[in-house]
């Protein structure tokens, strides 16, 4: 739509911008950043993630982890609306305590990730604006991980990044754990150590250059002893 | 009220209960997080907006961006010694490659096979939904559910949620009494019987090949070398189709996992042909 004013005295430069009606509608999401990793070894899992939690071009929180606790042997790493992720969080703890509560067991990892497929399709029309990503061990103690889209399509993966970084660290795992594109190296398994090392190294290069991506990095380190986390500092600009 | 009951007034609740068929699903009337959803599955609708657009609308504020995961090649086909199903293994979120090795076979028992194209999602849940109906009949009826049953089973599932955005093509292959069984199920409710299908946004190119080397006498491996070299060629043309071939063939006795190959390595050993 041409404004009238666009032609204005002579010699002037007139603004150009658009004078017509505007539609503005609520919009039940918000984008509010962060990152999530998890890797899977013989017999351990790791889950990370940031901490930075912000919106538009404001840091509303710089100490917002996004890993959750589900069971003894399980996290969750949830990003993307925050609102839609505690209400996820919430639903999924009210639902393992009903299995414990009707089946004298903890849930294990698959079935965690199966109930959390159904949960999610569940809102299909409507869908929780969050990207899940599961670590845990599975039944026979081998790490496991499961990765989600927002309306509840999962698989089991070795290593997934999830969250507004995702893109620039998955291929950086797809080279260094599932040695795609290298010639000539061989394939060794992945140690506890080296795989908290590279997690650590993968969040400081994705800190460098996604502005929604640190301040810190929460780490959570699954093995048949139980959930050990640490928190490295990653750049707070 | 009095004047509620003589004026014959259904209110919409009462209407919309004796319209949708009781059974599995329920809408509920407002977003509702905690009833859990765990004796009948529930389904959330965003109030006063038309679902199937409602995502596409949300995705432009304010940094949300949601995409679902999509897109594939599949195809099956009949011939005498059974059906071939062959199936790519990517899965796209908009212009980003979410996976590479995503299993689009669902193996409902030893006799049906499902594939899955189109959303992700929608294709894991109304098979998976369908995998324990096919369960319950043989339960209750003692005999195996029949090619046909099943494909109609999922038809009818899809044209209860026609109109509401789902993403679907599927077929569904199996061996009954009736012998080797191929009906193609989509979201609109379309359920066709046929000898070949080919479903996804690969899936010109993959008729093109299977048709031209098609022949209904073919030995067991000229059929698994049609079906993988359909899917390679489909993956090498369309860019949201890629990863590895899985092949499945359905046999008298149940179906077997053929082969699983990456389609690179397929391309480079059919490059001798290619210019």
């Amino acid at each position: 739509m041409i404004s009238s004013q666009t032609f204005g005295d002579p010699g002037k430069m007139r603004d150009y911008h658009y004078t017509g009606p505007v539609e503005h509608r609520f919009s039940p999401y918000a984008f509010n950043g962060g990152t999530v990793l998890a890797v899977a070894g013989e017999d351990f899992a790791i889950v990370a993630s940031d901490t930075r939690l912000s919106e538009g071009y404001s840091i509303h929180s710089r100490d917002s982890p996004k890993c959750y606790k589900l069971t003894d042997t399980t996290v969750i790493g949830c990003s993307g609306f925050h609102g839609d992720c505690l209400t996820l969080t919430k639903i999924i703890d009210a639902r393992l305590k009903m299995y414990k509560h009707s089946n004298n067991k903890t849930m294990t990892s698959n079935a965690i990730a199966a109930m959390l497929s159904t949960i999610l399709y569940g809102r299909r029309f409507f869908p929780y604006y969050v990207y899940n990503i599961i670590g845990g061990l599975d039944e026979h103690g081998k790490g496991a991980v499961y990765s989600f889209d927002p309306v509840g399509s999962y698989q089991r993966d070795t290593y997934k990044a999830g969250g507004s970084a995702s893109a620039m660290l998955q291929p950086l795992l797809d080279n260094q754990i599932g040695f795609k594109n290298m010639e000539g190296v061989q394939h060794v398994p992945l140690t506890q150590d080296k795989a908290v090392q590279l997690v650590k190294d993968v969040f400081i290069s994705a800190a460098e250059r996604d502005v929604y991506t640190g301040d810190a990095l929460r780490v959570c380190i699954i093995t048949k002893e139980g959930i050990s986390e640490q928190t490295v500092p990653l750049r707070k600009d | 009220m009095a004047l509620f009951q003589v004026s014959g007034f259904t209110s919409y609740l009462e209407l919309r209960g004796q319209i949708l068929p009781a059974g599995q699903t329920q809408l509920v009337d407002r977003t509702n997080h905690y009833n859990f959803g765990t004796k009948t599955q529930e389904f959330a609708v965003p109030l006063g907006v038309d679902p199937s657009g409602f995502l596409k609308s949300c995705n432009r504020d304010g940094g949300v961006c949601i995409d679902l995961n999509h897109g594939t090649t599949t195809l099956a086909f009949k011939f005498k010694y059974g059906v071939i199903v062959a199936v790519d293994s990517r899965a796209s979120a908009g212009r980003y490659l979410a996976s590479n090795d995503v299993n689009k076979v669902i193996e409902i028992n030893p006799y049906l096979l499902g594939t899955m194209s189109g959303s992700a999602a929608d294709c894991q849940y109304w098979e998976r939904l369908l995998a324990k109906e096919c369960r319950l009949y043989r339960l209750r009826n003692n005999q195996r559910i029949s090619v046909a049953a099943a494909s109609k089973l999922l038809c009818n599932m899809m044209l209860g949620y026609r109109g509401m955005g789902l993403s679907m093509g599927s077929m569904i292959c199996g061996w009954d009494k009736e012998g080797p069984g191929l009906y193609y199920v989509d979201d609109e409710g379309k359920r066709l019987s046929g000898r070949m299908f080919s479903t996804g946004c690969g899936s010109s190119y993959a008729y093109g090949v299977v048709d031209s080397g098609y022949r209904d006498d073919m030995t067991v491996e000229e059929a698994y070398e049609l079906g993988r070299r359909g899917i390679a060629h489909a993956t090498h043309r369309d860019a949201y189709s890629g990863g590895v071939v899985n092949m499945y063939h359905m046999q008298e006795d149940g179906w077997i996992k053929v082969c699983k190959e990456d389609v690179s390595e397929l391309i480079h050993r059919y490059r001798k042909g290619m210019f």
